[in-house]
């Protein structure tokens, strides 16, 4: 059975400090709090349309994740392309999210989160709920099995 | 540590959960009324939990499955029934304002609540006498059964009702405090 979606509270207090800290290292002390605010706010919209409690720490890193690529893009001057955007010009996330869609659910987050989101091991590592070596290994996993199946 | 989170950020965040509208329950622990300790949980509708010597997490479960799962602390919207709550354990309020949310109630205990909440300040009444008013005579151990689980004890006045023999019987919140309350309110000695 599906672990069951806790109250909102529990969640809140299970990753507000982890959220924090990350936002923190992202964007320094002058942008952390809007961001921390907006993250919480995000999933407090989202949280009924969830349908299992699973790794919830993975999908509150997500949405910090996300802001902070919102973040960036508003403040870049205008002109300048961003930094990880692929040849069609979408952001890099989009075009591995659908690139990434037969891969196994941890290598494809892993790769996801380091080549789309520019994440660090480690903290790819903690938005999974493993190290860092675990996921070195499950982004290079998944990206042998993309090279396999574009042969 | 330079990277903990901020109190007031915190406070912050839980205060605009709740002005933007999204939480199906608001709730706070009040750790010093004159009842103990009380965890009040408030609704958009009114007030939908009072529970005495709570165990937060039983109850954040509990209310999370009835309500919906965004149960958050937050005390903004909660302020209202504290201020109430205090006037009336000085003795200075005897009716309450805020409106209970009975909306998950069977339709017997919302109509032995509606007839509780007629029950006025300083009165009793017996559990005989609500099974008569709530249409079904024969049911007074039913009705106990609803004082025991009366989901917000004090607004609903379920400590106003006792046994025919004038006994006070019992209370969800132990008998103690239903003596505190008879007494506050001049309905005993």
């Amino acid at each position: 059975m599906a672990v069951a979606v806790p109250p909102f509270e529990t969640f809140y207090e299970s990753h507000r400090a982890e959220v924090f800290r990350f936002l923190r290292r992202r964007l320094g002390p002058d942008r952390v709090e809007d961001a921390f605010q907006e993250t919480f706010l995000r999933a407090l919209r989202a949280y009924e349309r969830l349908e299992h409690g699973e790794h919830l720490r993975a999908w509150a890193l997500t949405i910090a994740n996300r802001i902070v690529l919102d973040d960036a893009r508003r403040r870049r001057p205008q002109g300048e392309l961003p930094e990880l955007v692929t040849e069609d010009g979408r952001p890099a996330y989009e075009e591995l999210a659908d690139l990434t869609g037969e891969l196994p659910p941890k290598e494809r987050a892993a790769v996801v989160l380091r080549y789309g989101y520019d994440l660090t091991y480690d903290e790819i590592g903690t938005a999974l709920g493993s190290t860092e070596s675990a996921a070195r290994q499950a982004a290079s996993a998944g990206v042998r099995r993309l090279r396999k199946e574009k042969k | 540590m330079t990277e903990a989170l901020p109190h007031d950020l915190d406070e912050r965040f839980r205060a605009a959960a709740a002005a933007e509208g999204l939480l199906d329950v608001a709730y706070d622990i009040f750790d010093d009324t004159a009842m103990g300790p009380l965890l009040v949980g408030v609704t958009e509708r009114g007030v939908c939990r009072i529970t005495f010597d709570p165990d937060p997490e039983r109850e954040l479960e509990l209310l999370a499955r009835q309500f919906g799962p965004r149960v958050l602390r937050s005390s903004g919207p909660v302020d209202r029934l504290h201020k109430e709550l205090d006037e009336y354990l000085e003795g200075r309020r005897r009716t309450f304002d805020v409106e209970p949310d009975l909306r998950v109630q069977p339709d017997f205990y919302r109509r032995v609540l509606a007839e509780l909440a007629q029950v006025g300040y300083g009165e009793t009444t017996t559990y005989g006498t609500l099974a008569v008013r709530a249409g079904n005579p024969r049911a007074a151990r039913a009705v106990g059964t609803v004082m025991n689980r009366n989901p917000v004890p004090i607004v609903l006045p379920c400590h106003r009702v006792v046994g025919a023999n004038g006994s006070l019987t019992g209370y969800g919140g132990g008998l103690h405090r239903k003596e505190l309350l008879l007494r506050l309110e001049g309905a005993i000695l």
